[in-house]
């Protein structure tokens, strides 16, 4: 059990763009990679607004299942991958990455681990990003999230995986909390 | 029709019934709350259902690496990265990364950003006409120490005027943006300086309710990390919340 009462958190601000993003940023693997595929979406708020100002972040298992432990992220060499991803959206709210699908880590479902960030947002969320089901077994927290767990796996559409987040109202993504959260 | 922006009084009281609530609840809170009327930018950009339960599991009970490839020392100096000295009162930011059992965060990323001394970011969208400074740029890099501390030469930055109401103003802060060891621990804070008169009015400060809660987020004047006629010296510690990871598994990955 956690001993110390963590640092709260705060909202990233409007100003994070000149600080947080990089060259490649989104590039998880460059373009044209045997493999590579787009994941991407809109970030949207209550009013169906899309953020201009949000930064999404992907972390997840290469194909074969394995979790990259390997530095380089922020210095691409384009051969490295080190399963890390940041993009801030544009003006209309969309985020993009380029990316590997990501294989089965102990034998569970395959997700991409996702935070949002956002001015506006008090504190950063967390949710997962599940790869298409294509008949596998809903896991135990698609089952335990009920009716709204399609707001947590992810579409193929014609430019590759698709994952919108609503943070507010109508279709609202379920976001996530972690023992030792709060 | 551009409506009367609403005065610093009417974004008082609101703080002060829902500080007032919180006390009568007599539930401790830690975090700041993401419902939080008197921040206006946050009424459609919260969301209304609770957080679901997770346990971690794959990815989440492991974290990115980062390392010197990917990082700069001299990008831990933000005084230096443009040839001349930036104006403002030069400074040290220093404290250790720990998570929720007191283990030093190792060898993680640790990235900043702030307004110059004069409260203007280098950012297309900040319209305060204070003057940017050719000198400082405001952005840092970093990785922790075996111990988790981390270490920043910068400048004090200046509070700045913003939208939210009229008149409102934030007191200064520098961004901190953190990873551990697991990606559930992942986030991104302010950091404050003591004192602040700014503090009672900020609805991004008062967003989190509980008072003890709100002051790991100032840092201390810290004499003995002051240089002598060089800088000032703050030390600011930060916990991240309580790692999954097993005092055995951490043995693992040394």
């Amino acid at each position: 059990m956690s001993t110390l009462t963590a640092t709260p958190g705060q909202t990233i601000g409007p100003f994070f763009h000149y600080a947080l993003p990089f060259d490649g940023d989104r590039e998880l693997v460059a373009p044209g990679t045997p493999g590579a595929v787009l994941l991407h979406g809109t970030v949207t708020d209550g009013a169906g607004a899309p953020l201009q100002d949000a930064l999404v972040e992907i972390w997840q298992a290469d194909p074969a299942g394995v979790v990259p432990q390997r530095t380089g992220s922020m210095r691409r060499d384009g051969h490295t991958f080190t399963g890390f991803g940041r993009s801030s959206t544009d003006i209309t709210g969309r985020y993009t990455f380029t990316t590997l699908e990501p294989g089965s880590v102990d034998g569970g479902l395959p997700f991409f681990g996702v935070t949002v960030f956002a001015r506006g947002l008090l504190n950063r969320l967390f949710t997962r990003a599940y790869l298409p089901l294509d008949g596998a077994e809903p896991d135990a927290l698609l089952t335990s999230v009920g009716d709204r767990a399609g707001t947590l796996v992810v579409e193929r559409d014609e430019h590759g995986l698709r994952f919108d987040v609503r943070l507010q109202g109508e279709g609202e993504t379920v976001f996530l909390t972690y023992p030792g959260h709060s | 029709m551009t409506p009367q922006p609403e005065t610093q009084a009417v974004i008082d009281a609101e703080i002060a019934a829902t500080a007032h609530a919180y006390e009568q609840a007599g539930v401790e809170e830690t975090q700041p709350r993401v419902d939080y009327a008197p921040y206006r930018s946050s009424l459609l950009r919260h969301p209304t259902k609770d957080p679901h339960h997770a346990d971690p599991e794959g990815i989440e009970l492991w974290a990115p690496c980062f390392g010197e490839r990917d990082i700069d020392p001299l990008e831990a100096d933000l005084t230096i990265q443009r040839g001349g000295e930036p104006q403002g009162e030069k400074m040290l930011v220093t404290g250790r990364v720990v998570d929720g059992d007191g283990r030093p965060v190792r060898r993680q990323l640790v990235e900043i950003w702030q307004a110059n001394a004069g409260g203007r970011y280098i950012h297309k969208r900040d319209q305060h006409p204070a003057p940017l400074d050719p000198s400082f740029t405001g952005v840092g890099r970093c990785l922790t120490d075996d111990d988790g501390t981390y270490s920043f030469t910068t400048i004090k930055p200046g509070p700045y005027p913003w939208r939210n109401h009229l008149n409102a103003w934030r007191p200064a802060h520098i961004h901190f943006s953190l990873f551990g060891t697991d990606f559930t621990q992942r986030m991104i804070t302010q950091m404050y300086f003591p004192g602040d008169p700014l503090f009672a009015l900020d609805p991004i400060y008062q967003s989190i309710v509980d008072p003890k809660a709100r002051e790991r987020l100032v840092s201390t004047y810290d004499h003995d990390l002051s240089v002598p006629e060089v800088l000032m010296g703050y030390r600011w510690d930060i916990v991240l919340t309580g790692s999954h990871r097993t005092p055995l598994e951490e043995e693992d990955h040394q």
